[in-house]
C-alpha cells in the first residue's frame, strides 16, 4: 500500500465507529465514509450518490451482473439474453455462467479479435438478432491478462441505441488509463482497492442513478439499499485516498510504466525471438504496465518457477487459486492454441518497478526459456 | 542439493519436505494435479487429488517457508495410470496403479522435469530407505516401520532413478511422523491415512469400472464348468475375491467360494474353494531391477501385494524381461497384473508384472489360478 494510504487507514482504525449509528462517533465515521465516497467519485468521474462500496471487485461484478439481470428480466420477462465478452474476468464470467445455470439466462459470449478486443460489428449483430431479449451487455474496460483496452464508450453508445444497459469491469484499468464514468456512458463500473495501491477487501460498484439494481446482499439497507452491511470505513477511506493519489500520479506514472514495459518487451523479444507478444502490439491499445507473452515449447509453470528463483516475479495468465492450472480462456478466445496458451507469462509493472527490474528480466529470460524447453521435452510433449 | 518435494497434502510428504529442508537442502514444494476435474473437498480415505488437498499442501509449504507450485500432470496421469488401469482390468488382470504412478509419473515425468529444471532429487513421503553403499551406488530397502513399508510400490525404480530419490521417512515410524508434524506446526498432523485408489472417489472400483467399460453380463461358473451365478462384467472381479459374488447356487459342500480365475475372452468368472487359490509359481514380465540382477537359482523373498506378507522363494529362470519364481510356501489370491517384488533381506532387488501363476505341480494341475504347466514353457 502507498504510505499516505496506510497512515490514513491506521488513523481511522484507531477511532472506530459504526457509520450507520446516530451518535457522535457514528456521525464522525459517517462523515469519513461520505468524504471518501466523494473523493472516489471525483477520481472516477461519477457523482457521490453513484458510488456503492463493496468488499472488492468481485462483489462489485456480482452485484452488477446479477443485479442487472434480475432487475431487467423482472421488468420484462423476455430479457434473458446476456451478452458478455469472451475475455471477461472470472468475477463476471462465472457470475454470468451462474445466471445461465440457475436463473434461466441465455449466454452469448461476444467474440474478440486476435489482440483480444471485442468487435463492435459482432456486438451489434448479436443485439440486432433480437434487441428486446437482451438483459445487458458486459465488456471489461481493459483485460487483466493481455492488457487490451476495450472500446467501452462506443459499446455503451451502441447498446444504448437499443435501450440496453452496459456493465464494465474497470478493476484493471482504473489508475492506469483514464476511466471517466460519466464520459464513457456505461451504466455501471466495477473497481477494486488493492489494484491501485489501496487496501485489500474493498471495492466499489459505480452505478448510474436510476439504474435500479436488484440487491445481492440484504440487510440493513446501507448503500442506497443496494448493498446492505455495515461499511468498513477505514477501508473506504484508504481506497478513496489511493484512488485520488493514483489519478493524480497517473500523468507521470503511466508514461514511466509504458517505457519500462516497452523496454521489457524489446528485451524479451531480443533474447527469445520466437516469443509472441500477446494483446495489442500498439502501446496505446494496451495498459501501460502490461506485457504478456507466450513462449512456444514451455510450460508457464516452469517459467514462473525459474524466474522466481532468479528474483523475477510474474504470473501465468491470471493468478488462480484452483487446483489444476487451465489454459487461459482469454488466450483461447483470441485464437491461441491450447499448447501455446500453456506457455503464457504476464509481466506487470507498477509504482515500485524500476529499470533494474527490466534489466533483471532481460538477463534471466533467455536462459530460463532454454531450460524450461528442456524440461518440457523431458516431461514429454504430451504433458 | 536442490530438492523438489512432491507434496500430496498429507502428513507424510509434509514432514518429508520439512526433513529435507532441515538437512540443509534447498527445497521447493510441488503438488501434482492429477485430475482434470478435482473435487472440492476430500472424501473417504483418498489422500490427494482434491482442491482441499492442494490447499493443505500449500499451507504446509507456507509453514515451512518454501516456494510452492502446482504442476499439472493430469494428462500424463490419465494416459499412463488411469487408462492402463482400465485396460488391465478389461484384460482380466489386476493392476496396481500406485506402482504405475511411481514408475511413470513421480519417478519419470516429475523426476525428468525436475532434473531438467536443475533439481538434483525428488523427495517424497514414501516409507522406504535408500542406503548409500560403500563402493558407490545406492540400494533400496524396506522401511523400519513394517506396517507402513512402501518399498513394494517403489521397486520399479531403476538404479539411475534411485540416485535422484529422497525418502526421509524410511527410518521413522508413522506415529513419530505424526508427532513431528504436530511439533512443527503442520496442520495436517492428524489427517487420516489414505488407503483407496486416489482417482476413484467413492472407493467403488467395480462401479467405476462399469461406468468406464459398460455393463457386460456373463456367467460365473465353478471349477467343473457348472454355471453358479451371473455378473455384470468379468473385468470387475479379482482373483482371491470372496465378497460381492452373487452366487445363486450354493457350493455342494457349503464352503465359501472365491474367484480363482477371470477369463476376459469368454467374459467368464470362475469360482472355487480356498485351496484352489494356492499358488506356488509366479511368472512375471516387464522385469526391472533396482539393484544388481539376481541370477537363476538365487533365493529371494517374494511379495505380490502392497501390504502382503513376504514369502521365501527361488528364481527358477530369468531373461532380460521375464522371470519365473518358485515359492517356498503357497500364496493365496495372486492375480495376473499384480506386481511381484523380490527382496534379499531388507533390500529390494527388482519387480515384474505377474503374467501367470501356477500350482507348480505340472502333473496335477489342481485348478490353480492360471495355466499352470504352460507358464514354464515361456521361459528358457
Amino acid at each position: 500500500m502507498l504510505g499516505p494510504v496506510l497512515a490514513a487507514m491506521t488513523a481511522e482504525l484507531q477511532r472506530l465507529g459504526n457509520p450507520s449509528s446516530l451518535h457522535t462517533s457514528g456521525r464522525r465515521v459517517r462523515r469519513v465514509v461520505e468524504e471518501s465516497r466523494e473523493q472516489l467519485a471525483a477520481a472516477v468521474g461519477a457523482g457521490p450518490s453513484e458510488v456503492v462500496f463493496t468488499a472488492g471487485g468481485t462483489e462489485a461484478d456480482n452485484l452488477a451482473v446479477k443485479g442487472l439481470f434480475w432487475a431487467r428480466s423482472e421488468a420484462d420477462p423476455r430479457r434473458r439474453r446476456v451478452l458478455a465478452s469472451a475475455v471477461e474476468h472470472h468475477a463476471v464470467r462465472d457470475s454470468v455462467e451462474w445466471l445461465g445455470a440457475r436463473a434461466g439466462a441465455t449466454l452469448e459470449w461476444l467474440e474478440v479479435d486476435d489482440v483480444g478486443r471485442v468487435r463492435l460489428d459482432a456486438v451489434e449483430a448479436a443485439i440486432r438478432r433480437d434487441p428486446d431479449d437482451v438483459a445487458f451487455v458486459s465488456v471489461m474496460w481493459a483485460n487483466n491478462e493481455v492488457g487490451t483496452i476495450q472500446p467501452v464508450a462506443e459499446l455503451a453508445e451502441l447498446a444504448h441505441r437499443y435501450g440496453i444497459p452496459v456493465h464494465s469491469d474497470a478493476v484493471q484499468a482504473f489508475g492506469q488509463i483514464p476511466v471517466d464514468f460519466a464520459a464513457s456512458g456505461v451504466d455501471c463500473l466495477a473497481l477494486s482497492g488493492h489494484k491501485i495501491g489501496g487496501p485489500l477487501g474493498v471495492g466499489a460498484l459505480v452505478a448510474r442513478r436510476g439504474l435500479g439494481l436488484t440487491p445481492v446482499l440484504h440487510g440493513g439497507g446501507q448503500e442506497r439499499g443496494v448493498r446492505s452491511g455495515t461499511l468498513d470505513a477505514p477501508a473506504a477511506r484508504g481506497f478513496a485516498l489511493a484512488a485520488a493519489l493514483a489519478e493524480g500520479a497517473r500523468g507521470t506514472q503511466a508514461p514511466r510504466l509504458a517505457t519500462l514495459r516497452d523496454d521489457a518487451v524489446a528485451a524479451v523479444l531480443g533474447e527469445v525471438p520466437d516469443a509472441v507478444l500477446r494483446g495489442d502490439p500498439d502501446p496505446a491499445g494496451r495498459l501501460p504496465g502490461n506485457a504478456h507473452f507466450t513462449f512456444p515449447g514451455c510450460e508457464g509453470d516452469s517459467l514462473l518457477y525459474l524466474l522466481d528463483a532468479r528474483g523475477v516475479e510474474c504470473s501465468t495468465g491470471s493468478a488462480c487459486q484452483a487446483g489444476v492450472p487451465q489454459p487461459s480462456h482469454v488466450l483461447l478466445a483470441m485464437g491461441v492454441g491450447e499448447e501455446q496458451a500453456r506457455g503464457a507469462l504476464r509481466f506487470t509493472f507498477g509504482h515500485t518497478s524500476t529499470t533494474a527490474d527490466v534489466e533483471a528480466l532481460a538477463e534471466a529470460i533467455g536462459p530460463v526459456v532454454r531450460r524450461a524447453r528442456r524440461a518440457w521435452l523431458a516431461t514429454g510433449a504430451r504433458g | 542439493m536442490r530438492v523438489l518435494a512432491a507434496m500430496s497434502g498429507g502428513v507424510d510428504s509434509a514432514v518429508a519436505a520439512a526433513r529435507a529442508l532441515e538437512a540443509g537442502h534447498e527445497v521447493v514444494g510441488v503438488h501434482l494435479a492429477l485430475s482434470r476435474t478435482p473435487a472440492t473437498e476430500r472424501t473417504g480415505a483418498r489422500g490427494c487429488c482434491t482442491i482441499e488437498d492442494a490447499r493443505d499442501a500449500r499451507r504446509a509449504a507456507d509453514v515451512l517457508g518454501i516456494p510452492f507450485y502446482v504442476w499439472d500432470l493430469a494428462e500424463r496421469f490419465e494416459q499412463d495410470v488411469v487408462e492402463d488401469f482400465v485396460a488391465e482390468y478389461a484384460a482380466g488382470r489386476t493392476p496396481n496403479p500406485c506402482v504405475r504412478c511411481n514408475e511413470r509419473i513421480k519417478f519419470s515425468a516429475l523426476l525428468d522435469r525436475a532434473l531438467a529444471l536443475d533439481f538434483d532429487a525428488v523427495c517424497t513421503g514414501h516409507y522406504a530407505r535408500v542406503v548409500d553403499e560403500p563402493g558407490g551406488g545406492r540400494t533400496l530397502h524396506r522401511a523400519v516401520d513394517p506396517a507402513k513399508d512402501q518399498s513394494y510400490v517403489l521397486a520399479v525404480l531403476t538404479p539411475e532413478r534411485l540416485r535422484h530419490a529422497l525418502f526421509p521417512l524410511g527410518d521413522t515410524r508413522k506415529d513419530e511422523v505424526r508427532r513431528e508434524a504436530a511439533a512443527r506446526g503442520l496442520q495436517v498432523a492428524d489427517k487420516p491415512d489414505s488407503h483407496d485408489i486416489c482417482f476413484i472417489a467413492d472407493g467403488d472400483t467395480a462401479g467405476w469400472l462399469t461406468a468406464r467399460l459398460g455393463r457386460r453380463p456373463g456367467i460365473v461358473e465353478d471349477l467343473t464348468g457348472r454355471p453358479v451365478g451371473d455378473h455384470e462384467g468379468a473385468y470387475a472381479y479379482t482373483v482371491g475375491q470372496r465378497r460381492g459374488l452373487r452366487l445363486g447356487i450354493p457350493a455342494a459342500d457349503g464352503r465359501p467360494r472365491y474367484v480363482v480365475e477371470v477369463r476376459p475372452v469368454t467374459n467368464t468368472v470362475v469360482v472355487g474353494p480356498k485351496e484352489a487359490l494356492a499358488v506356488r509359481e509366479v511368472s512375471g514380465e516387464g522385469l526391472s531391477w533396482c539393484a544388481d540382477p539376481l541370477k537363476a537359482g538365487a533365493e529371494a523373498g517374494v511379495q505380490v501385494r502392497a501390504h502382503g506378507a513376504e514369502v521365501p522363494g527361488r528364481i527358477d529362470a530369468v531373461t532380460a524381461s521375464r522371470l519365473l519364481i518358485r515359492l517356498g510356501e503357497p500364496l493365496d489370491g495372486v492375480a495376473p497384473g499384480q506386481t511381484v517384488v523380490v527382496y534379499t533381506g531388507t533390500q529390494v532387488r527388482g519387480a515384474a508384472t505377474i503374467s501367470a501363476t501356477g500350482t507348480g505341480d505340472a502333473g496335477q494341475d489342481g485348478g490353480g489360478a492360471g495355466p499352470s504347466p504352460g507358464v514354464c514353457h515361456e521361459h528358457p
